[in-house]
């Protein structure tokens, strides 16, 4: 059994089917990713899996654990960075720790060790507005992971970076999912990007979304660079091409 | 030093301007354009002021300090108001157009009422004061509160925070810009307003002072008194700005990037 199970879940908006029976199983460790045009129904599924949002039918499973419609048990980074802009960089990513009860001392220590890892050391006490989109975004994954460490949602976390930043920030994080234990799921457009980073790759139809087809990423990760010129690069995205 | 050449070739303009309407003033009067019992010339306001820099002092403490518990009161009133309002929007659609409503009311029309409700003391003064300050506090936090980033409310969300927690972490600090524009407006009304009042009914303070003079035509000292008023009235608005500034550094890091 998986770490994160989705079970049947939809959910209408005004009558209009926009999620239809998804069935989905995250394993621990694993990096799924979410494939399919943009709109649609994948951050509708991001609410529910985070429990924002209460599905029509359909439950939520973490570890065992019904969390349907229950916020706060799963890391949700949406596609802005959102950073609070009067608060540093350190004070940003603690502030899931704070929200649980943990003195802000503690939280920092917490936090501290992290810096590194993430690549953000030296930026503890910037303001956001002082630092790239880059850095943005990998302090709010840090603040992500921090909140919890078992499964990170991401919805397109790298679409609005140029292509260099994407590029070296696709390679960091599949480095930092090297190096923690966590499991993650998330949502792209990108069809590069889903096979570069995923170790499975569901694909969501358009309204109502429906997860039509699943394919395994070739190649087991921490992939070379050169994954990306290979010919079982290439087939896999012809496949998903014509299955899109 | 390089950082504030900016903010004085801004300022050039006005000071320029303002010189060159005082020496016009000055020019007029010693002409005898006008006639002296009229219109004094800026030397003779500022003799006025010389000489009578004690009963001024005296009288603007007295005005400040009904100044200071007014605004004090207005924005704890305006905090309450617009909290309250936030949290409840039932309340906010029933409470919302009577304040809109209090100040549409000119304040001279309110004064000899509260005066006659509340005598010649202190509490008309700051009754008053809390009138005109608390509107525009209440509607600049509230308005802050309200456009709190639905997006970033939902993260927090996300992460399991409660109705306190987003209003702490989010909708508070968000609205802190939208505080000070507020404030400094306040901050302005309040000397406006202790005057005005002090004006129907008190026994001391500038608007006294101002109302005695006139009766004594001494036209000199009641311009000493009205620049002394404008003074103290951008001697708060400037108090306001630095406590922005203090409360809010993530601004001066912004500021300084667009520089």
């Amino acid at each position: 059994m998986g770490i994160l199970e989705v079970r049947g879940v939809s959910k209408s908006f005004d009558g209009r089917p926009i999620l239809d029976r998804i069935d989905l199983t995250l394993n621990q460790g694993e990096l799924v990713c979410l494939l399919g045009v943009s709109g649609g129904g994948k951050s509708t599924l991001f609410n529910i899996i985070s429990g924002l949002l209460t599905p029509d039918s359909g439950q939520v499973l973490l570890d065992g654990h019904d969390v349907t419609g229950c916020p706060g048990h799963v890391s949700y980074m949406l596609q802005k960075d959102l950073l609070l802009p009067y608060r540093t960089v350190q004070d940003n990513v603690i502030l899931p720790l704070l929200l649980q009860g943990i003195p802000r001392s503690e939280a920092l220590k917490t936090a501290h060790s992290l810096f590194d890892a993430f690549g953000l050391d030296g930026t503890q006490r910037l303001y956001p507005a002082q630092l790239s989109g880059g850095m943005r975004q990998r302090a709010a994954l840090l603040r992500t992971y921090l909140f919890s460490r078992k499964v990170v949602l991401l919805d397109e976390p790298f679409s609005a970076l140029d292509a260099l930043t994407k590029s070296a920030m696709h390679r960091w994080y599949l480095d930092v999912m090297d190096r923690m234990p966590v499991s993650t799921l998330f949502i792209t457009h990108d069809v590069d990007e889903a096979i570069l980073l995923s170790d499975r790759i569901c694909l969501l139809s358009d309204s109502p979304g429906h997860i039509t087809h699943q394919i395994s990423v070739p190649h087991p990760r921490p992939r070379p660079d050169s994954f990306k010129l290979s010919e079982e690069f290439l087939a896999c995205k012809k496949q998903i091409l014509s299955l899109l | 030093m390089t950082k504030k050449l900016p903010s004085i070739t801004n300022k050039l303009p006005a000071l320029i301007a303002g010189a060159g309407f005082v020496l016009l003033w000055q020019l007029v009067c010693s002409l005898g354009l006008v006639p002296a019992y009229m219109l004094p010339s800026p030397l003779d306001v500022l003799r006025a002021f010389w000489f009578e820099r004690v009963l001024l002092w005296e009288n603007a403490l007295i005005t400040l300090k009904e100044a200071f518990i007014g605004l004090g009161l207005g924005v704890l009133l305006g905090l309450v108001f617009a909290t309250v309002m936030d949290a409840v929007p039932v309340l906010r659609r029933a409470i919302y157009p009577i304040l809109v409503l209090t100040q549409t009311v000119p304040t001279v029309a309110i004064a000899p009422l509260l005066v006659l409700w509340f005598g010649y003391g202190l509490v008309p003064k700051v009754v008053l004061i809390v009138i005109t300050t608390f509107f525009p506090v209440t509607v600049g936090l509230l308005d802050g509160f309200v456009s709190a980033d639905p997006d970033t409310i939902d993260l927090l969300r996300s992460m399991g925070a409660g109705k306190w927690q987003i209003f702490r972490y989010i909708k508070f600090p968000g609205a802190l810009s939208q505080f000070f524009s507020g404030l400094r407006i306040a901050a302005a009304y309040c000397v406006v307003g202790a005057v005005i009042s002090e004006w129907l009914g008190g026994f001391g303070g500038l608007g006294v002072y101002m109302t005695r003079v006139k009766k004594a035509f001494a036209f000199d000292k009641m311009f000493a008194v009205i620049f002394l008023i404008s003074a103290v009235s951008l001697g708060l608005m400037a108090l306001v700005d630095l406590a922005r500034r203090l409360c809010m550094p993530w601004q001066q890091v912004r500021e300084n990037k667009e520089q």
